[in-house]
């Protein structure tokens, strides 16, 4: 068995979560015996080829290679718009982006056949430009190597368009992976039609549509009226081999309680601080900690001043890379409080690290974590409730930590792959 | 009668908290920012301390000491200028030698305890009755509180702690149809005199003087010893921050030209002498007497509170600060004291204001941080720290 998989970005260098997820898919397809060729946009060259082989778009010309590319990329032109509105970007990485545009007076190419494109490979303003340029390299990388796989396999709508110029010229069936959706970025109102046009295309041409949750596939079955016979949940695994335990030394004695993402209305900041308040009222010895930025930091901060828990909530800002495994370390509980949530890899970190977590039942993740415990994101009294016993009974606090660890060591891409594989056999 | 000119400077440095994160909180003590503390220090005091004080003392000396200046100089200042630029306190020792500086007494801090704890308050202002003694020689017997902040209970605070002269504010909304031009009465201590800054002429100099899209620029001494003229009444208090001095208005605006030309004009002209605060409260007879209920304060348009408590960030951080004092009441730690006043400077507060549109700017100038959030943020992580060490010592 051979996988096309087109990628948008794939570990060391990775701004979101679906780099790393879909390093464990490849590595968790080679162990069941599934080769992959695994198509990025910007691969840098230092990417672990030991379990996929790297096609990098960026140094692949477009090719005349058949008379259906033209009338493709006739198509998938209409998705170039020179506009800004990106959904995918968090504000802080949207402005910089903008700035560093302005900065290099970076003009926006087209590429003609026989040419190459330089992608980003980020999240960009040009974002929307580079979807489209990745299914113009897409069609022409599945016709160089069409002897070398049997299926497509597409993550999230940013790699549809390439998906479907592969299936189109190639005739090989197409399995999309949904991530997420526009729905768990947002409200409808504020949604990017374009996206959530590509999203919808995607999952209409695809043979097989996977998602990375129960929740997940209720929408794409809801809200994209996709057919539900050809949706499959996936459930997401971690990796953590080669994971080292840090220690630690604490400088506060309190019980910490900490929520680590971005901040935004997506994952329910200020349920975490009406809980917190809560919890306040109640006991002393705790203290609470909102780790990330985001678009609802500023409001969150206010919230917490009105409230008067400034001394006892703390924010940190964006934490980078040993950061967050620092904050997981001083961390007693974990909070993940998401309105809307596919599937949520953070509260398995945290209780990798012995951290017990409190998640949302709106979340992806709590459909395989036994021992988190779980409570609706709008339910503040039964969160302040499952914070207040954590940081007061010992002996919860220890099962859910010791039960929680050997879970989450359980959750391999292994076991999730094999499940993928009969996805694609299913195809064939 | 001749009509008296006021010249009061305020001299204050804030000691800015270093970056202070999360991962600090229980770990290390230490809260400032040394090196920008020591760099700015020393900046302002080549651009305006040091030569603002030599033109200072020349023209006292040329004018026979008719001459006549006020400082008042923040606890926190007077430390940083013993830290960093001794040679400050030096040229200061040398005006207070003349006989023709008043040194005036603040809170310590540069804090709101007027506002929070009147044992906090009264701790402050003996403090830095004391050092000024110490440091200068002189016993200070006016008073001015921080930001020119005054209020009904503030007066009778302030007379009780043995001081009959007061600056403040000329505000608008308190004075009505009255002018700032004459000696006051605090309505609710009629034994503590008030003087009121002349805010449009002090900001003349403070705010406008090189703005070259005000119609009066430039500012020569000849046109504003006119204005002076104009203006009726007893007393013309022009109170400003000294900074105003080759820091806010830089030296190529010709604000050093024309602090040189203004004694002389305004002594040749026969119609003024100079007055210091406690000169003026004794010679002045008074017109009336004033009732503030709300505080008042120098800063922003609105003149009040707004510009350090604002806000609910601003409104939470002084809360939890001054909800302290009960727990220091019994401790004797010189070190947790020190801290809790650099902790109480009003410049924390200031940098966590909110009000973009109007003011924001002014505030934006000020401050090392780049949002009101982070300016928070940073002070709560400290103060958390402050509080375990407080607990700790319990």
């Amino acid at each position: 068995m051979r996988v096309l998989m087109f990628g948008w970005e794939f570990p060391p260098h990775i701004a979101g979560g679906l780099g790393t997820a879909c390093e464990g898919i490849v590595k968790g397809l080679a162990y069941n015996g599934v080769e992959t060729l695994f198509v990025m946009p910007n691969a840098s060259g230092d990417e672990d080829q030991s379990a996929t082989t790297i096609l990098n778009a960026s140094d692949v010309a477009v090719q005349n290679v058949s008379s259906t590319v033209e009338e493709f990329i006739n198509k998938v032109k209409f998705f170039y718009v020179d506009s800004n509105i990106v959904p995918y970007v968090d504000p802080d990485e949207y402005f910089e982006a903008i700035e560093k545009m302005k900065a290099n007076g970076l003009k926006q190419t087209t590429i003609g056949f026989g040419q190459k494109f330089k992608f980003s490979g980020k999240y960009g303003a040009n974002l929307m430009e580079e979807v489209s340029r990745y299914a113009q390299v897409g069609g022409t990388i599945a016709m160089q190597h069409i002897d070398e796989f049997d299926v497509i396999h597409a993550h999230d709508w940013l790699t549809y368009l390439a998906g479907i110029a592969a299936k189109e010229l190639t005739g090989k069936p197409l399995v999309v992976h949904v991530h997420a959706t526009s729905y768990d970025r947002g409200d409808e109102k504020h949604m990017d039609s374009r996206v959530l046009d590509i999203e919808k295309r995607g999952m209409l041409a695809a043979d097989r549509v996977v998602t990375v949750s129960d929740l997940t596939r209720g929408i794409v079955i809801n809200k994209y009226g996709i057919d539900p016979a050809k949706v499959v949940t996936v459930h997401n695994a971690v990796d953590f081999s080669g994971r080292e335990d840090i220690s630690v030394e604490r400088g506060v004695k309190d019980k910490v309680v900490t929520f680590l993402g971005r901040i935004t209305f997506q994952k329910g900041p200020e349920y975490f601080i009406d809980a917190a308040a809560k919890v306040l009222k109640r006991t002393k010895n705790v203290r609470f900690v909102m780790a990330g930025s985001g678009d609802m930091m500023n409001r969150a901060i206010r919230q917490v001043a009105r409230m008067g828990i400034s001394d006892r909530f703390h924010f940190t800002g964006f934490l980078r890379g040993a950061e967050v495994q620092k904050m997981f370390a001083l961390s007693d509980v974990y909070i993940m409080p998401s309105v809307s949530e596919p599937f949520g890899i953070s509260p398995l970190e945290a209780m990798r690290t012995g951290v017990p977590s409190i998640i949302s039942h709106q979340s992806g993740a709590a459909e395989v974590l036994k021992y988190a415990l779980k409570v609706d994101f709008w339910d503040v009294d039964a969160l302040a409730d499952d914070i207040y016993a954590l940081v007061s009974y010992p002996a919860l606090t220890e099962f859910a930590s010791k039960q929680g660890y050997d879970e989450v060591n359980e959750l391999k891409w292994n076991g999730a792959t094999a499940k993928l594989k009969k996805v694609y056999e299913s195809l064939l | 009668m001749k009509k008296s000119i006021c010249l009061y400077f305020q001299v204050h440095q804030p000691t800015r908290l270093r970056q202070y994160r999360f991962f600090d909180i229980g770990k290390d003590s230490h809260y400032y920012d040394d090196f920008a503390n020591r760099t700015i220090l020393k900046r302002v005091a080549q651009n305006c301390y040091l030569p603002m004080n030599e033109l200072l003392l020349e023209a006292i000396s040329k004018s026979k000491g008719k001459f006549k200046v006020a400082f008042s100089i923040s606890g926190s200042a007077l430390e940083q200028f013993d830290r960093y630029a001794p040679e400050v306190l030096d040229s200061f020792r040398k005006l207070a030698a003349t006989g023709s500086v008043e040194f005036l007494c603040e809170t310590y801090y540069h804090s709101l305890a007027s506002l929070a704890s009147p044992s906090e308050f009264l701790h402050q202002v003996m403090k830095h009755k004391k050092h000024v003694e110490d440091t200068l020689g002189v016993t200070p017997t006016a008073f001015r509180n921080t930001e020119l902040i005054y209020s009904d209970d503030i007066a009778r605070q302030v007379y009780e702690l043995g001081f009959k002269t007061m600056l403040t504010e000329g505000a608008r909304h308190i004075m009505g149809w009255q002018s700032p031009n004459y000696l006051y009465l605090a309505e609710s201590q009629p034994k503590l005199k008030l003087l009121l800054r002349n805010y449009g002429l002090s900001d003349d100099i403070a705010f406008r003087f090189s703005d070259k899209g005000w119609g009066e620029w430039p500012l020569t001494a000849e046109k504003f010893v006119g204005w002076l003229k104009d203006a009726e009444g007893d007393i013309v208090n022009l109170f400003m921050d000294y900074e105003t001095f080759g820091e806010h208005q830089k030296a190529e605006s010709g604000i050093f030209d024309f602090m040189r030309s203004l004694p002389a004009l305004v002594l040749k002209d026969g119609g003024f002498d100079f007055v210091t605060p406690s000169q003026a409260a004794k010679n002045i007879k008074p017109v009336g007497s004033l009732s503030v209920p709300d505080p008042i304060s120098w800063a922003d348009e609105e003149r009040d509170l707004s510009a350090w408590l604002g806000n609910e960030l601003q409104q939470d951080a002084y809360n939890k600060l001054y909800g302290l004092t009960e727990k220091l009441a019994i401790l004797a730690d010189p070190e947790l004291w020190a801290d809790f006043g650099h902790l109480q400077e009003s410049d924390h507060l200031y940098y966590m204001c909110t009000k973009f549109f109007s003011d924001g700017e002014i505030h934006k100038r000020f401050s090392p941080y780049d949002t009101p959030y982070e300016a928070f943020i940073n002070y709560m992580n400290v103060l958390s720290d402050f509080i375990i060490r407080i607990n700790n010592a319990q």
